[in-house]
């Protein structure tokens, strides 16, 4: 069976974000890194191919500037290789024009199922893996909690308001996990050494076989007006627990009836 | 460009018409002079009355769908209502497990691009969005800059719901043209995880729990004082993820909104994640050991403290008075 991940390679969430003072824009020029939400789909996709008595684990990621540092993250885990589109004419793509880029080059892999965080860390727009399936044609499932792939067909439980439904839908298809789904593994120091040599595709929008125009800046559709400080509370008391931290609590919520 | 006419994505739930699908009714009122809604499932019926309570004309249903997931079967049926030349100029959507499924399958089919994340609106030279990022500290705003309709989802709780006291809303079908794979996935079972007491998003009091707790035992403590405080007990992401707690309890970007009266954050940090999900309630206390925690620069009443040491006594305290 072969799997796909969508991989996104994000700045590293642990420093400050920054956005491009022109196109408020999250700044990208940095280095980057695999998004953690990411690691259940690599992890799901490796015990999935495994199960299924073979296949290879595919890792498609759309990045500026050729970059693999996360790429070699998810390959030291496991995964077989990887295509990355890199392209300057992307840059300030909508979610849209990311799904266009991502399933054009998925359609390549042949992919039995497609995997990919219900969101990413640093845009969480949350759409991208559906448009990705509507493109590609492919039933979806999104927020699963649990993944089984019984022959032809895969059985996900997915999250609700309510708890959670069974789904069943045929292969192909895409499925999104949440975190938690499955224990990602550590790369060990083998997976380390082996991933510097995997395969990674290099491809280009043209290599695609999409419009410029499509894509990038000039296809996005939707512009960034301004960014401006929130509202901020008024500072609030903060106090060390000197043993009446209960007490100061139990007085606070006096104060605004709530006991 | 004034905005004509929006549709609002108005979702069913066991109780009635989801709160937030009423927010959007009301919000899009507000904004434009014809407003209708587009549901699915076997109650039109009742959903035509409680939409136009609250100001749609027309409820286009797209029917039961048969055990499929709503999102390739809506999409596709909302599609063909827009191609065939009655499409609004902006269709709100929450954002729901759903919601976001139709809103990303419709921008491909109608190749329209979708803003997410919404948490407020103004009009003025065609409709703008805000956003709420890096934690709610930064407010970006955007706007659609191609041809509508435009896809807007928003979050719970963006807008208050007010009721306009209109008559029911004529329905109108809204068939789901032939779909191919894309329909393929059914629903083959339902499970409903019992909770006791009010709803997380519902509550006016929500106390939750995160990584401070230790461990997943020390969770009851979150709920005993939830209980005692006629509140909800909630959890923020990382706990949820180390699977001390089902994600139905999870507050933050991923997981509820939630504006009550006052939240208790119990060993949380306040990652951006779940701030965005908590800020805007009326009253924040926190608990927590590190002091510059980002949890604190939103609090109005912070403990620096252990929260094993804080929360048992807390809890003493409120069982001695009852």
């Amino acid at each position: 069976m072969n799997v796909v991940v969508c991989v996104k390679q994000i700045p590293d969430p642990a420093a400050p974000p920054k956005l491009d003072p022109q196109t408020h824009t999250l700044d990208r020029s940095g280095k980057l890194i695999m998004d953690d939400s990411d690691a259940y789909g690599v992890e799901m996709a490796l015990q999935l191919a495994d199960s299924a008595g073979g296949g290879e684990v595919t890792l498609v990621s759309m990045a500026p500037h050729g970059e693999t540092s996360g790429l070699r993250t998810a390959l030291a885990m496991g995964a077989a290789r990887a295509i990355l589109i890199s392209d300057d004419a992307l840059a300030g793509s909508d979610a849209l024009g990311t799904a266009k880029v991502l399933a054009a080059a998925i359609a390549r892999a042949e992919p039995d199922l497609v995997l990919a965080a219900t969101e990413s860390t640093d845009g969480y727009t949350g759409t991208t893996p559906v448009q990705v399936a509507e493109l590609l044609g492919f039933p979806s499932v999104t927020f699963a909690k649990k993944v089984t792939v019984d022959g032809s067909s895969v059985r996900v439980e997915r999250q609700t308001e309510a708890g959670y439904d069974e789904v069943t839908s045929p292969l192909p298809a895409v499925v999104t996990v949440t975190a938690g789904v499955v224990e990602p593994r550590y790369p060990s120091f083998k997976g380390i050494m082996a991933a510097k040599s995997k395969p990674v595709d290099n491809l280009t929008v043209a290599d695609l076989g999409l419009e410029p125009g499509q894509v990038g800046a000039a296809g996005a559709r939707q512009e960034i007006v301004e960014v401006a400080a929130a509202e901020e509370r008024g500072a609030g008391e903060i106090v060390e627990d000197e043993g009446d931290g209960a007490d100061r609590i139990v007085a606070f919520l006096e104060s605004i009836k709530v006991i | 460009m004034p905005i004509a006419k929006v549709w609002v994505l108005a979702e069913s739930t066991d109780s009635g018409p989801l709160p937030a699908s009423l927010e959007l009714l009301t919000e899009a009122r507000a904004v434009a002079s014809t407003v209708e809604a587009v549901t699915w499932g076997a109650d039109a019926a009742s959903m035509a009355a409680a939409v136009g309570e609250y100001g749609a004309t027309t409820l286009y249903d797209v029917g039961d769908l048969g055990g499929a997931l709503p999102g390739s079967p809506v999409a596709a049926a909302i599609a063909a209502l827009v191609e065939a030349g009655n499409g609004p100029d902006a269709l709100f959507v929450p954002a729901t497990y759903d919601g976001r499924d139709i809103a990303g399958r419709l921008s491909v089919r109608l190749d329209r691009p979708v803003l997410t994340n919404i948490v407020g609106m103004a009009e003025g030279d065609g409709l703008s969005t805000e956003h709420a990022i890096f934690g709610g500290t930064q407010i970006l705003t955007a706007r659609f800059s191609g041809p509508g309709p435009g896809i807007y989802v928003v979050r719970a709780k963006s807008f208050a719901a007010e009721p306009s006291g209109g008559p029911a809303a004529a329905v109108v079908a809204a068939p789901v043209p032939e779909l191919g794979a894309t329909g393929a996935a059914r629903i083959v079972e339902r499970h409903v995880e019992e909770r006791t007491g009010p709803k997380l998003d519902e509550a006016d009091v929500v106390v939750s729990g995160g990584r401070g707790l230790g461990s997943a035992e020390n969770y009851a403590l979150i709920e005993e004082l939830a209980k005692l405080l006629h509140g909800a007990a909630g959890a923020s992401r990382a706990i949820v993820d180390a699977g001390w707690v089902p994600y139905s309890h999870q507050v933050g970007q991923t997981g509820k909104t939630v504006k009550p009266n006052v939240y208790v954050a119990c060993g949380i940090s306040g990652a951006t994640q779940h701030m965005v999900g908590m800020k805007n309630s009326k009253n924040i206390v926190a608990v927590n050991k590190d002091r510059d925690a980002p949890i604190f620069s939103v609090a109005d009443l912070g403990i620096v403290g252990d929260v094993l040491k804080v929360l048992p006594a807390l809890i003493e305290a409120l069982k001695s008075r009852s």
